[in-house]
């Protein structure tokens, strides 16, 4: 693991700056458990302040340090992104690798699901659950809801996958072999899958963290938790680029594009290592 | 004879295919009554011989009961291929026949290591109890096929020849103990140096292992020097067959003639007849629709009755022949 | 007078990933000449290099195939070409189809799928542009195909519309439009069934016999070569085992490869046991010290082990590259 990471940071200059940003992101997380300040309370410091050595984001109108509030912010959005993944990822693989092996009927009826997903119009249902559920709206439940919304894409994806994977002819070894369906499942497809998986993953990740952004901004989530939807939801509730206090949008900005760009880099950098097709370059196939 | 005593009995099996739309489709017969047989107790090489669109692969597919027939039946050890149904039954089946594919890079996952697949097949079919009985299993079957367990051990298929991995791919097929293997073109992708000993080996199997082989090749060369009866295929018929050593020997239908004709002797001494030109087929649909004899239309001594009706199944000497030149050696009427 | 003279010709794959770098030694040390009016047959197994020096030879060069030394040289009539340092301009101007030729395998890349043959035909055209009056080529096209022995209606079909016999027929037609010096092909045959085949190769043969020109016949299946070629070279591992006339190779031969080769060939009528060879084709990223063909032969020697044989002349036209050549003619 060491040794890939060493490989790809010397190799590919994608990854460098991956790692630099979610190295800076990862910091940021860890600084929120040594946060001074609680980021619940308000006016605990000056109002307004604009970014200095003292406050490195600046201040906000509710007397908040920027940059610790942010530190929680983007804990918060970042678990809340790995929930809505591994929900969805769950369901896709599942969906995905059985509609695709064992096809007939249950590739059908998988399928027929799958795809009212799809052309379900997701913002407003988004927003109508949004509504309904807002005296118990956290965000772990709606990385829980984005999580059960975020999978039929990548079912389809890992499905044909598996459809040119079970045409095989070491499928067909498999079945040979005596192996039953899902351990040729397992072992002959989720190898080939798993590069899929991972990208996606993180795609998902950036879908519900942006997702969470709409939502909040429409004032649609648990405001009180800290995230980076929040953030900007509450300087827009304080006019701020009107009062002129910029470094507000500012922040949660740049820690969005940040972490977005990391990911994004990310996910592109390893989907390349691990394409089985480099893989087999890699040992001399 | 009864039908016990037949290991695998291929009774007038037809497979239809139609292509085109759900209007305005035509039908495709892909194998068209094709009927055989190999015995019980006498282990042979059988060797199913046609070029492509021949329907030999077609046919391979309905003894690895991957295809249903159409009509007719394909009876193993006297039990119909179509009644097997439940998994138990199937993996029963399994057990008995087993294949051998032609592509050795694509018999095995790239992602997974060879061996795995060897101990896999010990395992589910119940010869060994556990991962370490199954050692020994698999290095039985890999000393069958001169390889030995330490040779593959570990190893991914892009690390092993193409001739070697075609090697555990037959090692494999032996570990359950089969009374069939099925080859398809098991040496078309081989590199040459490494060929004869995958042919070799099929010998040694009948031999010595007692399994009998359903040998599915265009190659004629490597058909005679292993098998023990043949059957040409074309356009979904087998025209003739009988014993290699009568049907390649001295051909009488006038395909298996120009086949054999066609085959390019590796010596120069038979250029100048080689290099005589000769009719190529038209498109392969034109054939599979011609009414009567599929080769009427590139048949050197074609009468008027072989454009009319399909001809009967002749029994000449030892072989059989679908060919109207030879019906008056015997007294089958033609049918219809 | 030769057409074709290639010199101690080296061309590498050479990779990096991920700091990983591998050097595949697909032709290491290759010379050999090509004379006008001859079917030259190259012959090998997979990833013997065969492939490799053709593209070298038709100027097809891209990474990661580099030329690490040695030259490509035609003499086309009094045109030369260095084929290592022409322009990519020239080469597609005055060399390629009008002088050297390409039908390959399976020769759907030669055939747009969603244009008429006739279409194609006249793309060709268009590329060289030597040819004002398209009325008057389309004649000659039809004429041209005709004495080819193919019916003209081929031109008016898709290629999917074709068997791959006729297809195959096809792109050698178009391959010989310009009547090339130099026609190159790669495994022409070796999807196709053993009469289509034979309707292939006789058509090579025919049209070879008509212009008098040079076919360079690159396949696997020494059956073919027995049939087809005049001379024939032996590839093993990116470097020639032995080269000679057809006759001297198949009664003749001298290097332990090329022997086996022939001899573990079936024949129907015939069943002595074949046996193959031990061991595998080595792996050219790391190939075997001295003869690469060492940990194989069966007569291999201590010399063989550390040494890399030279090239001898035995006779007039026939080289062997193997110590125990050497060793007996001296």
């Amino acid at each position: 693991m060491l040794r890939v990471i060493r490989d790809l940071l010397k190799y590919d200059r994608r990854f460098r700056i991956a790692f630099i940003f979610l190295m800076a992101v990862a910091f940021m997380f860890i600084l929120s458990f040594f946060s001074p300040y609680d980021p619940n309370e308000i006016f605990v410091v000056p109002m307004d302040a604009p970014p200095s050595p003292e406050y490195f984001f600046g201040t906000n109108s509710r007397g908040q340090d920027i940059f610790w509030w942010m530190t929680f912010a983007i804990r918060n959005s970042l678990l809340m992104g790995v929930i809505t993944a591994v929900i969805s990822r769950v369901i896709a693989i599942i969906v995905g690798l059985s509609a695709g092996y064992e096809g007939g009927w249950l590739d059908k009826f998988l399928m027929s699901i799958n795809d009212s997903f799809i052309v379900l119009p997701l913002l407003p249902i988004l927003i109508l659950l949004g509504f309904l559920l807002r005296d118990i709206m956290n965000l772990f439940l709606l990385g829980v809801i984005l999580g059960f919304f975020g999978w039929p894409y990548d079912a389809r994806l890992i499905r044909s996958q598996v459809l040119s994977l079970r045409e095989r002819l070491f499928t067909r070894t498999a079945v040979f072999s005596g192996t039953n369906s899902f351990s040729i499942t397992m072992e002959e497809h989720l190898p080939f899958v798993l590069p899929i998986v991972f990208a996606t993953t993180i795609n998902n990740m950036l879908w519900a963290i942006g997702m969470e952004v709409t939502l909040s901004v429409l004032g649609l989530s648990d405001l009180t938790t800290p995230s980076i939807g929040t953030a900007l939801f509450w300087a827009n509730q304080h006019g701020a680029l009107v009062a002129g206090v910029w470094w507000w949008i500012a922040a949660p900005t740049l820690v969005a594009i940040i972490l977005f760009l990391g990911l994004y880099l990310f996910f592109t950098s390893i989907n390349d290592y691990i394409d089985p097709r480099t893989r087999l370059r890699l040992v001399g196939g | 004879m009864s039908a016990t005593d037949k290991l695998l009995d291929v009774q007038h099996v037809t497979v239809e295919f139609r292509i085109g739309g759900l209007v305005g489709g035509s039908l495709l017969v892909a194998v068209n009554d094709v009927s055989f047989s190999l015995d019980e107790d006498r282990p042979e090489i059988f060797t199913l011989a046609g070029e492509s669109g021949s329907g030999k692969t077609t046919l391979s597919r309905l003894l690895l009961r991957d295809l249903e027939p159409t009509r007719g039946k394909v009876l193993f050890e006297g039990r119909d291929l179509a009644t097997i149904r439940k998994r138990s039954e199937f993996k029963e089946f399994m057990k008995k026949v087993q294949p051998v594919f032609q592509n050795p890079f694509e018999t095995f996952s790239p992602l997974r290591r060879v061996d795995a697949y060897l101990f896999d097949t010990a395992l589910n079919f119940g010869m060994a109890p556990n991962h370490r009985a199954a050692a020994q299993v698999v290095e039985d079957a890999l000393r069958n096929v001169g390889l030995s367990l330490e040779e593959v051990s570990k190893r991914y298929p892009h690390e092993l020849s193409g001739g070697q991995t075609q090697r555990v791919s037959v090692a494999r097929a032996l570990i359950s103990q089969p009374k069939l293997i099925l080859a398809d073109e098991p040496v078309s992708m081989v590199d040459a140096s490494l060929r004869m000993e995958i042919v070799n080996l099929f010998r040694e199997l009948r031999d010595e292992q007692k399994v009998s082989v359903i040998y599915i090749t265009h190659d004629l060369a490597t058909a005679y020097y292993i098998s023990d009866r043949i059957g040409i295929m074309l356009r979904g018929f087998i025209v003739e067959s009988g014993p290699v050593d009568d049907v390649l020997v001295r051909p009488f239908h006038p395909y298996t003639k120009l086949l054999k004709e066609s085959v390019p002797e590796p010596a120069p001494k038979g250029r100048e007849t080689w290099a005589k030109s000769i009719t190529l087929g038209t498109t392969e649909v034109k054939e599979y629709g011609r009414v009567g004899c599929k080769f009427a239309g590139r048949c050197p001594q074609v009468m008027d009755i072989c454009r009319e009706v399909d001809p009967p199944d002749v029994q000449v000497e030892r072989r059989m022949v679908k060919c109207y030149l030879y019906t008056e050696h015997a007294e089958r009427l033609s049918p219809g | 007078m030769t057409l074709l003279h290639v010199e101690n010709l080296c061309a590498y794959y050479q990779t990096e990933l991920y700091g990983i770098s591998r050097t595949v030694r697909a032709v290491d040390g290759v010379s050999f000449e090509l004379f006008p009016n001859e079917i030259y047959g190259v012959a090998g197994e997979s990833s013997c290099g065969k492939t490799t020096l053709i593209k070298v030879i038709s100027g097809n060069v891209k990474p990661p195939l580099k030329v690490i030394s040695g030259s490509v040289e035609f003499q086309f009539g009094s045109y030369g070409v260095d084929m290592l340092h022409i322009s990519k301009e020239e080469l597609r101007r005055n060399v390629r189809w009008k002088q050297i030729s390409y039908v390959m395998q399976g020769s759907m890349s030669v055939l747009n799928p969603v244009r008429k043959i006739i279409k194609t035909f006249e793309d060709i055209v268009d590329t060289h542009d030597q040819i004002t009056d398209k009325k008057k080529f389309l004649e000659q096209a039809r004429d041209h195909v005709n004495r080819l022995g193919l019916p003209t209606e081929v031109l008016n079909c898709y290629p999917h519309q074709l068997s791959g016999g006729m297809r195959q027929r096809v792109a050698i037609a178009l391959a010989t439009v310009f009547e090339p010096s130099l026609i190159i092909t790669d495994e022409p045959t070796t999807a196709l069934d053993v009469v289509v085949q034979r309707g292939v190769l006789q058509m090579i043969k025919n049209i070879q016999a008509i212009s008098r020109n040079t076919v360079l016949l690159v396949t696997h299946d020494m059956a073919v070569h027995a049939n087809v070629a005049d001379r024939v070279m032996i590839m093993y591992a990116g470097r020639i085992a032995e080269e000679a006339p057809t006759e001297t190779i198949f009664n003749a031969s001298l290097h332990p490869y090329t022997q086996h080769l022939i001899h573990s060939l079936p024949m129907i009528g015939e069943r002595s046991d074949k046996a193959g060879l031990r061991g595998s084709p080595p792996n050219l990223a790391n190939p075997p010290s001295g003869c690469r063909f060492h940990e194989r032969c069966p007569f291999v020697m201590d010399i063989c082990r550390t040494e890399i044989p030279e090239m001898v002349s035995v006779r007039e036209q026939h080289r062997v590259a193997c110590h125990l050549v050497k060793e007996n003619t001296l």
